[in-house]
């Protein structure tokens, strides 16, 4: 089954029609839904989220700011139409009264509309860029990184600390991939890097050699890839005898993907708004309570809806545990401020969005096996990286052309 | 020039490994006259199948391949003699269950091996790089190609120079007339699905250590199959092994000098082949 990627069909914000509610009692529990996949190609991050939430409520008790949850899972398989029928039910049917996920920008944007009209917050992990700045809808949280949070910083140190002039880029051939790429671009050559070529595969390509054999000479290659790409990727590369450094994004390096990955990624360095390594109380906690349950090591999907869940909590317990004012509670958990969470201090920017650490991490052999090194933390990274929030929006969003290649 | 070499000799290795997944593909799809929707998750079972034999149970690279090859084969044989011959004649009924099963085989897996791709080695001989003419190739994708070729060899035997071949090929030609002879057709649909299907997993198992094994290799690899297959001609054993090497180029000269048009370039030739000469290259017209 192949997923099918709409282009960026952005959905205008229609005006939100009030539906008036019923109020819930406060001894009621709250209902958590989570869109997330379970089968077909994307099930690898989608499991992860799952058991991420399910270790946040287990540390809890199945209780936050003194309501029980009700927690409903449904399965999008992927795509677009799955998660506006899954979003339609666990609404209409289920009556929940925050939704976690989807996974995927496409989705995301598919259901953007109707959460808007529905007035249910929606705290997510896809990446789509205008979610939170050109387009947003007011009732969406952030709380992992926008497609270019990450790539922000790894540009930067690309440029100064690897001293790296020019480079390649290579990503799938889909939004995500584009503005991943467009973020790095701008800061790169900013800081006066070059882009010489900027590659799109296909998202099913099974064979990246066509790709690879285009680098040219070039300091390093920037990959961006995602679900099981990477793996994929450092192998056709490692076996052409390449031997240019990479650096990659969230998804290239995710921790997840450790176990899979042969040596050939040993020295790989990523950014990433989360880092297993981090060594403060809350993330001791999750990947300990994490490892014991899934007999799996966490990565960036599984710490997101983690700490998702931790957003919750905190906005509950800002508006006393009432539900019943929709948008009360979108704003106690827009105004959410944390200092522990497994991906250090948070808050969030007046789109939604949030201001957090992004880590740069090295992949290295430690009794053999690889693991994930940070070696610089970038703090309290906006969505606008250094630049001006105004000027910034000004521009159009990152896509395929833009910013396009300088010859 | 580096980079057409590099092009040219990726084409091959490609090419190789596409006649193992699309040689069973074309034999079942001749004989039984329906295209076996199940053969991306074949490829992908005899993958699973055989890495799990390498990183569970230690065995050796060539012999998991092969038990791999076995076990695939085996649930080729079960599928074809329990489900695919109760539908005998329904053609439209088959292609539907071989669809079904894909997508509940795709889930099986899921379930037992997690949505993590996994990935393996080359077998430790095969490992690293050959230089050829000053660039260094993968020293496995040119054992691709060998393998390729001795498999292309038996199978040209098997149907050439045996009793059992002399039967499929009367059977691809014409099955009622091959009936009347007195050849058990039904018993060939089963033994040609077995030897499809455990090509498929062989397959797999040897196109793992470069694609590695995640959910969606099935549907990944399934198309290309088809358009193999239907460049060359269906039951046309020459024809998947040009279609094979056809397949190999355009797909990676199409990505790598005309990457928005990559599926454009691969599947214009199946469309043009099934408007102009829908026998393919190689196949010989049916009445």
């Amino acid at each position: 089954m192949a997923v099918k990627l709409g282009r960026r069909a952005f959905i205008a914000g229609a005006a939100a029609t009030a539906l008036p509610l019923p109020a819930i009692a406060q001894s009621a529990p709250i209902r958590i839904g989570l869109l997330t996949v379970k089968t077909g190609p994307l099930a690898e991050g989608g499991i992860q989220m799952e058991e991420g939430i399910l270790t946040f409520l287990k540390e809890k008790n199945n209780v936050l700011a003194g309501r029980k949850v009700d927690f409903i899972s449904a399965d999008t398989g992927g795509s677009p139409a799955g998660a506006k029928t899954k979003a339609q039910e666990l609404i209409e049917r289920d009556k929940v009264d925050v939704i976690l996920g989807p996974l995927a920008a496409f989705e995301l944007l598919a259901i953007s509309e109707y959460i808007e009209q529905q007035k249910t917050p929606l705290l997510s992990l896809a990446a789509a860029e205008d979610m939170t700045q050109r387009k947003p809808n007011p009732y969406f949280i952030r709380a992992s990184a926008t497609s270019a949070q990450a790539m922000h910083p790894l540009a930067d140190y690309a440029r100064k600390e690897l001293k790296f002039n020019t480079v390649v880029t290579i990503v799938e051939d889909f939004a995500f991939g584009y503005e991943q790429m467009g973020g790095f671009q701008r800061v790169f050559e900013d800081e006066g890097g070059r882009v010489v070529k900027k590659l799109w595969p296909p998202l099913t390509a099974a064979d990246y050699t066509p790709f690879i054999a285009q680098f040219g000479d070039v300091d390093g290659i920037v990959q961006g890839f995602a679900g099981s790409n990477p793996v994929k990727f450092m192998k056709q590369y490692a076996d052409m005898g390449m031997k240019k450094p990479v650096i990659g994004g969230e998804t290239a390096g995710d921790d997840a993907l450790l176990k899979s990955f042969g040596d050939e990624a040993i020295g790989m360095i990523n950014a990433c708004p989360y880092t297993m390594d981090l060594a403060n109380d809350s993330n001791r906690r999750f990947v300990a309570n994490f490892t014991k349950d899934y007999g799996n090591i966490p990565g960036f999907y599984a710490a997101g809806l983690y700490i998702n869940g931790m957003v919750v909590e905190a906005g509950l317990q800002k508006v006393g545990g009432t539900t019943g004012d929709k948008e009360a509670f979108v704003k106690a958990l827009r105004s959410v401020s944390l200092t522990d969470t497994p991906r250090g201090p948070l808050h969030f920017d007046d789109h939604g969005n949030v201001v957090g650490n992004i880590y740069i991490r090295r992949i290295e052999k430690k009794d053999g096996k690889l693991v994930n090194r940070t070696i610089k933390t970038y703090e309290k990274v906006s969505q606008f990286w250094t630049y001006d929030e105004k000027w910034f929006l000004a521009q159009p969003v990152y896509s395929r052309d833009y910013p396009p290649l300088k010859s | 020039m580096n980079l057409w070499l590099i092009l040219s000799v990726n084409s091959i290795t490609l090419g190789g490994l596409l006649f193992l997944l699309s040689a069973g593909f074309s034999l079942i799809f001749g004989l039984m006259r329906i295209p076996n929707l199940t053969h991306g998750s074949f490829f992908m079972l005899g993958a699973y199948f055989g890495v799990s034999l390498v990183l569970w149970f230690h065995l050796d690279f060539w012999l998991a391949a092969l038990i791999a090859a076995f076990l695939v084969a085996a649930l080729g044989g079960v599928i074809e003699r329990f489900v695919l011959r109760r539908l005998a004649g329904a053609e439209q009924a088959q292609v539907l269950v071989t669809l079904g099963l894909s997508f509940m085989i795709a889930d099986l897996c899921l379930m037992e091996w997690s949505g993590d791709p996994i990935s393996i080695d080359a077998p430790s001989a095969l490992r690293g790089a050959t230089p050829f003419f000053g660039i260094a190739f993968s020293t496995y994708r040119l054992a691709i190609i060998f393998i390729a070729l001795v498999i292309a060899a038996g199978l040209w035997a098997l149907l050439d120079r045996t009793r059992l071949g002399a039967m499929i090929r009367a059977g691809v030609d014409d099955p009622q007339m091959a009936r009347v002879c007195g050849i058990r057709v039904a018993h060939l649909f089963t033994v040609v699905f077995c030897l499809g299907a455990g090509l498929a997993g062989f397959a797999g198992m040897i196109g793992a250590p470069i694609l590695s094994v995640y959910p969606g290799l099935d549907a990944d690899m399934l198309p290309l199959a088809l358009v193999v297959v239907i460049l060359g001609g269906t039951g046309s054993l020459l024809g998947s092994l040009l279609g094979s090497f056809v397949i190999g180029f355009l797909y990676n000269f199409g990505q790598a000098l005309l990457p928005e048009l990559a599926y454009f370039v691969l599947f214009l030739p199946m469309v043009l082949i099934l408007v102009m000469r829908p026998q393919g290259l190689f196949g010989r017209r049916t009445l």
